[in-house]
């Protein structure tokens, strides 16, 4: 039995990937802002199988409550063996353009919350000397691009910490995993027109767990997400500037 | 591309919708009309709404409880069947009433009051729902049970989503021994032969059906394989299931099903057993949901999409009737793989519309070609009327308002309760006045 712990527990990647640890019957402590709906997921999790589900409602851009957050996490369970940061919002780019405020904010949700809360969980993680840290980044944190360089520039703060607090948490036997998703159809996108490079978020959710097993470094889901990203970074900056993407 | 589609993929609608975000969430409040949508497996238009929006149940996928003891479920209206299943198969409980696909939502079972093999012994899904909560887009919430806002209640079993959106529903699960089933295959010579088969395995027999090779003529009409099958004994060991499925990769610009294809395979699959009674334990995926293990199975129907013809007859004019529609489809030469012959039961539906009555259903998908199928239902629709008949909603796409009000005089019922800013494509052709 393991301990689960997930912030942005309303998401539904989020969600998919509880309901398998749920299903095994582990333990779950959930952190998400939004109560009533918190309440569904808690009760539905336990209905399928989990062994306890507790919870917290946090907003996670309240930066300096979450040490605090973390410090009631670690009451309830000793030893964190997987933690899951799937929290956050598609920024309005356009309006972002406009806003230095809705910039710094989206900024704070993407980017500096996930920092805060690997730096508290950095620690703990180091002194257990077990146990995974899994970060959903994103495809967009790989270029920047004029549609949303805001939220994509957020995620590649995330993905570079992730990297470099691998390169330090691998000697105390500690993953961390950066999770790269392509287009997921959830609530976050649910204005998007959907093609064929669209996943479903429960296709997400075993991708996730899968990775966390298979102890790896960093992941795009769906799988072909590496390729057209590879070529993606690989257009010349010249060329590049001046396609409208 | 939409991903708001019906199964049959026709007609061809270019479909917007949005999501109820919760349970507690409120219906859109744009001028244009709107309609509940759960998973799509509605074959015709009786899931989509051309004109407006469709309002999807995706995320109202929780557990609300579940009691292990009496078999009592509550869950929001967009959890699927197959969740449930792997919820409850565990604890010795199962579906009443399941569809012969496990990928349904509570709500769309609920607004088709769909059947399943098991009918002539449990009657529709709509028979074993408890209550509901009905939202309205005046944002009322009407708690429906067979005592509370009845009159909601009936009209919104089989309501094809009419009278409001059902956010969560209470279902009575079964007991059952052991969730694989035991099974006998009878590969039959007649449709006499079929209706006898039938006729002594409605007692004894939980789940019972025939596949009909629908190319099969003159003497050999109707001939076919029965399947009949219970629940296996306790200590009966379950077999595994499956875990492979298939994927269609892509819908291919024609039409994989053609007359020749047809033929070779109605002909390969009647004679694929040489021996008259073929007994076996399966488990239940296979033998309930044979189709369910090729994902996106419908896509071998090509780019112009395919129909399904589903009739009932009453009991009286079972076989004469059944012996036309076979005789008129195989002389069109233009069958499918997929011909289900089954005898209904005369367990009432609380459902006001609901579809199965007593007598035979037989059920079809066609490839739609252009002239050519609706030209053939259009013979097929003959067969029913002069039967006193009807047709299924769920699988339609075709039907006539004039025929549809002479299958359902209920429908003005319906249409007091429906709410008003509801509707859908199906509504609007089959109530032109
Ligand atoms: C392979 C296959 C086999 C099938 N076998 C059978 C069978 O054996 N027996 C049978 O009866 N049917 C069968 N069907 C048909 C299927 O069971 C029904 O069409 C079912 O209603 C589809 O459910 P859905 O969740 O996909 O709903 P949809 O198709 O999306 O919607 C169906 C109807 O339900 C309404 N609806 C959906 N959700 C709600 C809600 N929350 N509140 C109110 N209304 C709602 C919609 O408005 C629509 O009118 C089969 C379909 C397939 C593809
Ligand atoms: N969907 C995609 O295509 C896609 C692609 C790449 C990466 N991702 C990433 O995947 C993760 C999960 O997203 P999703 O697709 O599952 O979308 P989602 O369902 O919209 O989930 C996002 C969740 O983040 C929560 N959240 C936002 N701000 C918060 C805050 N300040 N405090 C606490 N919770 C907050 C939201 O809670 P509320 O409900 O309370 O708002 C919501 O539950 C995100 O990190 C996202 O950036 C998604």
């Amino acid at each position: 039995m393991q301990n689960i712990v997930i912030f942005g527990a309303t998401s539904a990647i989020a969600e998919s990937t509880a309901r398998i640890y749920a299903e095994r019957g582990d333990r779950l402590f959930l952190v998400a802002r939004n109560e009533q709906r918190l309440n569904d997921i808690v009760a539905d999790l336990q209905i399928r199988g989990a062994q306890s589900v507790d919870y917290l409602i946090q907003d996670l851009g309240e930066l300096d409550q979450l040490e605090v957050c973390v410090a009631k996490i670690k009451d309830t369970f000793q030893r964190l063996d997987v933690v899951l940061l799937a929290h956050g919002t598609l920024s309005d780019q356009p309006a972002c353009e406009q806003s230095l405020d809705l910039t710094l904010t989206e900024l704070k949700t993407n980017g500096l919350s996930f920092i805060s809360l690997l730096t508290l969980l950095a620690n703990e993680m180091e002194e257990q000397r077990t146990g995974s840290l899994a970060i959903i980044s994103s495809v967009a944190g790989d270029r920047g691009r004029q549609s949303n360089y805001v939220y994509g520039s957020a995620k590649s703060l995330v993905s570079t910490f992730s990297q470099g607090l691998r390169n330090r948490l691998s000697k105390q036997n500690v993953q961390v995993l950066t999770i790269k998703p392509g287009f997921v159809d959830t609530p976050m996108t649910a204005h998007l027109p959907k093609g064929a490079l669209w996943a479903k978020p429960e296709q997400l959710a075993e991708g996730i767990v899968n990775a966390i097993e298979k102890k790896k470094n960093v992941v795009y889901l769906p799988g072909f997400w590496r390729y057209i990203m590879l070529i993606i970074k690989h257009i010349p900056e010249f060329v590049f500037k001046r396609l409208s993407l | 591309m939409s991903k708001y589609t019906s199964w049959g993929c026709y007609p061809k609608i270019d479909q917007r919708g949005v999501c109820l975000a919760d349970k507690r969430g409120e219906l859109p409040a744009t001028p244009e009309s709107f309609l509940p949508y759960g998973n799509g497996r509605s074959y015709g238009d009786s899931c989509l709404n051309a004109e407006g929006l469709v309002v999807s149940s995706q995320a109202l996928n929780h557990f609300i409880s579940f009691d292990p003891q009496s078999g009592l479920l509550v869950c929001e209206a967009g959890v699927k069947l197959n969740e449930i299943l792997k919820l409850v198969v565990p604890h010795g409980w199962f579906l009443p009433v399941t569809p012969g696909t496990k990928f349904v939502t509570v709500g769309g079972a609920i607004a088709n009051d769909v059947h399943g093999k098991n009918h002539h012994l449990e009657g529709t899904f709509g028979c074993h729902v408890k209550s509901f909560e009905l939202l309205r887009s005046d944002s009322q919430r009407l708690l429906c049970s067979r005592d509370q806002n009845a009159e909601y209640f009936a009209a919104t079993i089989a309501g094809l989503g009419l009278t409001g959106m059902i956010t969560w529903a209470e279902i009575q699960l079964k007991r059952v021994p052991n969730p694989a089933i035991k099974m006998e295959n009878i590969k039959y010579q007649t449709l006499n032969e079929f209706f006898e088969i039938s006729k002594d395995s409605d007692q004894d027999w939980e789940y019972t059906m025939a596949w009909v090779d629908c190319i099969a003529s003159g003497s050999r009409l109707g001939r076919g394989h029965f399947t009949r099958g219970n629940h296996a004994g306790a200590h009966q060991a379950s077999p595994k299931a499956s875990s492979k499925t298939l994927q269609v990769p892509l819908t291919p610009p024609i039409s994989l099903i053609n007359p020749l294809t047809l033929k070779a395979f109605n002909w390969a699959y009647y004679e694929r057993q040489r021996q008259h009674t073929k007994s076996a334990i399966s488990h239940y995926e296979p033998f309930l949901y044979p189709l369910d293990s090729i994902n996106d199975w419908n896509r071998i129907y090509g780019r112009k999409g395919f129909l399904q013809y589903q009739c009932s007859v009453p009991e009286t004019h079972s076989y004469d009737a059944i012996k036309e529609l076979l005789g008129r489809i195989a002389s069109a030469g233009f069958g499918s793989f997929l011909a289900v012959l089954k005898v209904f039961g005369d367990k009432p539906s609380p459902g006001l519309l609901s579809f199965p009555s007593p007598g035979a259903t037989l059920a079809l998908d066609f490839p739609f070609v252009e002239g050519k199928t609706l030209a053939l239902f259009k013979q097929l629709d003959d067969v029913v009327v002069e039967a006193g008949g009807r047709i299924y909603p769920a699988k339609d796409a075709h039907m006539s308002a004039e025929l549809f009000q002479q299958f359902y005089p209920n429908w003005r019922e319906l249409e007091v309760l429906r709410d008003p800013k509801i509707s859908s494509s199906m509504w609007r052709r089959v109530t032109q006045e």
